[in-house]
């Protein structure tokens, strides 16, 4: 009896329960000819396929382009977010240069220059990594430099107190205060690089999982374009997760963290 | 010369003061010596200071001697924190005011009321921030273990108590040997218990180290237990001042009548029955410091 109850005790708080069930909804649909494999493949088969793309190299190889992809893109783009933020938050005339350029770069929706970055660079690597770099420039700006703009300064005053330089006072006191909002604009800018990436690989790719999509809608393989989607999926937790390590590691100091 | 020099610095030690833990090398010769006849750490002739068309303090001529602990009361908005953050080198100095004379010690040391410690650095590295050479560890270390912080180097700023993190204020400050320790309301926010231990503390550590003292507090019976000297300031201005002999500990006896007249000079004596109670609480608004003068350029 309180087996029995323990048992749906602990199932009414699974919640892996109700994912499962829909997976066994759609085998069963699959299986039962519901759901035609043209529309949507059966689990079973997407993990099939999964074990022979990875068992080919097919998988690992257009994996590894599309991170290529996202890794230059997001040097790039974090890079110069980081250098602009920097300029923009420790001085007045950089904030005048540099802040008006930004605000007006951040109405402009970024896949909507795609066309533009053709034009200009034709159809090749280049727009791919240029549309990543250019959209994740500014989560990573606005972060950091609302971070320098928001370090306390009572704090900035005792380190002035005790005869620190100006540049000592960024070093000690600023930019380990603004840590927290640039790993916050850092995570905003790996996610918008994972959806930066499906969108550019949309164009003309000869290699990477947009590549693999696109021959995929061609020839109905709708079990090929589930494993990609899996791929994705899981890029963006990996992205997540690497940030979330460094927040750890940079961030131990903070209450939440020390109490845990 | 050198003899000379050497005889101060053996009369120094012959006074009895316990041996300090810090370098001694730093330390004003004159504290040993007494305030008599002796350069002053701290000399302000004609200060002023102001902000737009106010005047926060007009005037004002102050000296302290080496080693001297001067309190210094005021009501909020009277222009105590311009004068210490001055003291302290914070505030940029305007020297074309005529007649105006700023003399302020090459080493000072700021302990806030809010401990300001940086979160990100440890309790160790907090007292060491800013110094210069090899054994700024084992210094710091020195300085919290005078504070009887000496388990907790490693431990995050935002871990420690309130009494705790004032301490580590205090050793951050004591550990550059500063000729003049600037205190801005550095008990206030600490509970009355704890409040009067770091007093001894306080007293303790001064009579080691002998800095100059400027202690700025609302408290009058703070200021009355700790200091040589009592400053009243008023709307920018010396309105009292008291010289304190009687020895820290024999002081109870004189408190009452002392504190009465301290009291009336920052307005807040009884209610009188036919007191206008907003009239009584009348403050004046805290003036913000010039809000140009951060970390950038």
């Amino acid at each position: 009896m309180s087996l029995s109850k323990s048992i749906t005790r602990s199932l009414s708080r699974a919640r892996w329960l109700s994912p499962l069930a829909l997976l066994l909804l759609w085998e069963a649909g699959s299986r039962s000819g519901i759901i035609p494999a043209r529309t949507l493949a059966a689990p079973s088969t997407v993990i099939e396929t999964l074990w022979q793309m990875v068992v080919s190299g097919e998988l690992p190889s257009n994996l590894l382009v599309s991170a290529g992809r996202v890794l230059l893109g997001l040097a790039i783009g974090v890079s110069s977010g980081i250098i602009l933020g920097l300029v923009s938050g420790l001085s007045r005339q950089g904030e005048v240069a540099i802040d008006p350029l930004m605000q007006i770069k951040r109405t402009i929706p970024v896949v909507a220059l795609t066309p533009l970055f053709i034009v200009w660079f034709g159809i090749g690597e280049v727009p791919k990594i240029a549309l990543i770099a250019f959209a994740t420039v500014f989560p990573v700006y606005l972060n950091l430099y609302s971070g320098i703009r928001g370090v306390d300064v009572r704090l900035v005053d005792a380190a002035r107190s005790f005869g620190l330089s100006r540049l000592e006072q960024i070093w000690h006191v600023v930019l380990p205060g603004a840590l927290p909002s640039l790993l916050v604009g850092l995570r905003y800018a790996l996610s918008i690089s994972i959806i930066l990436l499906v969108i550019a690989e949309q164009i003309n790719a000869s290699a990477g999982l947009g590549y693999l999509i696109n021959n995929a809608r061609d020839f109905m393989r709708t079990d090929i374009i589930v494993v990609c989607l899996l791929v994705y999926a899981v890029l963006g937790l990996l992205a997540d997760g690497a940030v979330r390590a460094l927040e750890a590691g940079a961030l131990s100091w903070r209450p939440a963290l020390v109490e845990q | 010369m050198n003899a000379f020099v050497s005889a101060l610095g053996v009369a120094g030690f012959g006074f009895g003061l316990a041996r300090p833990l810090f370098r001694t090398e730093d330390i004003p010769q004159a504290a040993f010596t007494g305030s008599a006849g002796t350069q002053p750490v701290v000399r302000l002739r004609n200060f002023t200071r102001r902000f737009g068309d106010n005047d926060i303090i007009k005037d004002l001529s102050l000296d302290i001697a080496p080693g001297e602990f001067v309190s210094l009361l005021g009501r909020s908005g009277s222009g105590k924190t311009t004068l210490l953050r001055t003291l302290a080198g914070i505030d940029q100095l305007h020297a074309d005011i005529a007649g105006q004379e700023i003399r302020i010690p090459p080493t000072r040391a700021v302990v806030f009321q809010d401990a300001r410690l940086l979160p990100w650095k440890r309790v160790w590295r907090n007292v060491a921030l800013g110094l210069k050479g090899l054994d700024i560890r084992s210094r710091a270390e020195t300085a919290l273990r005078e504070v009887g912080l000496d388990h907790r180097l490693e431990a995050w700023p935002l871990t420690l108590s309130g009494g705790e993190a004032q301490r580590t204020a205090l050793a951050r400050a004591l550990v550059r040997d500063p000729q003049l320790l600037l205190m801005d309301e550095p008990f206030a926010a600490l509970d009355a218990l704890t409040r009067l231990r770091v007093h001894d503390l306080v007293l303790r550590l001064w009579s080691v180290h002998r800095p100059a003292v400027m202690l700025v507090t609302h408290d009058v019976d703070e200021a009355i237990a700790l200091s040589d000297r009592i400053l009243v300031l008023d709307q920018g201005r010396i309105v009292a001042e008291e010289r304190i002999d009687t020895p820290r500990g024999q002081r109870l006896a004189l408190t009452a009548d002392l504190r009465e007249k301290l009291l009336s000079f920052l307005g807040t004596g009884r209610i009188g029955d036919d007191a206008d109670i907003a009239e009584v609480f009348a403050d004046k608004p805290n003036i913000p410091f010039s809000p140009d003068e951060d970390f950038r350029a």
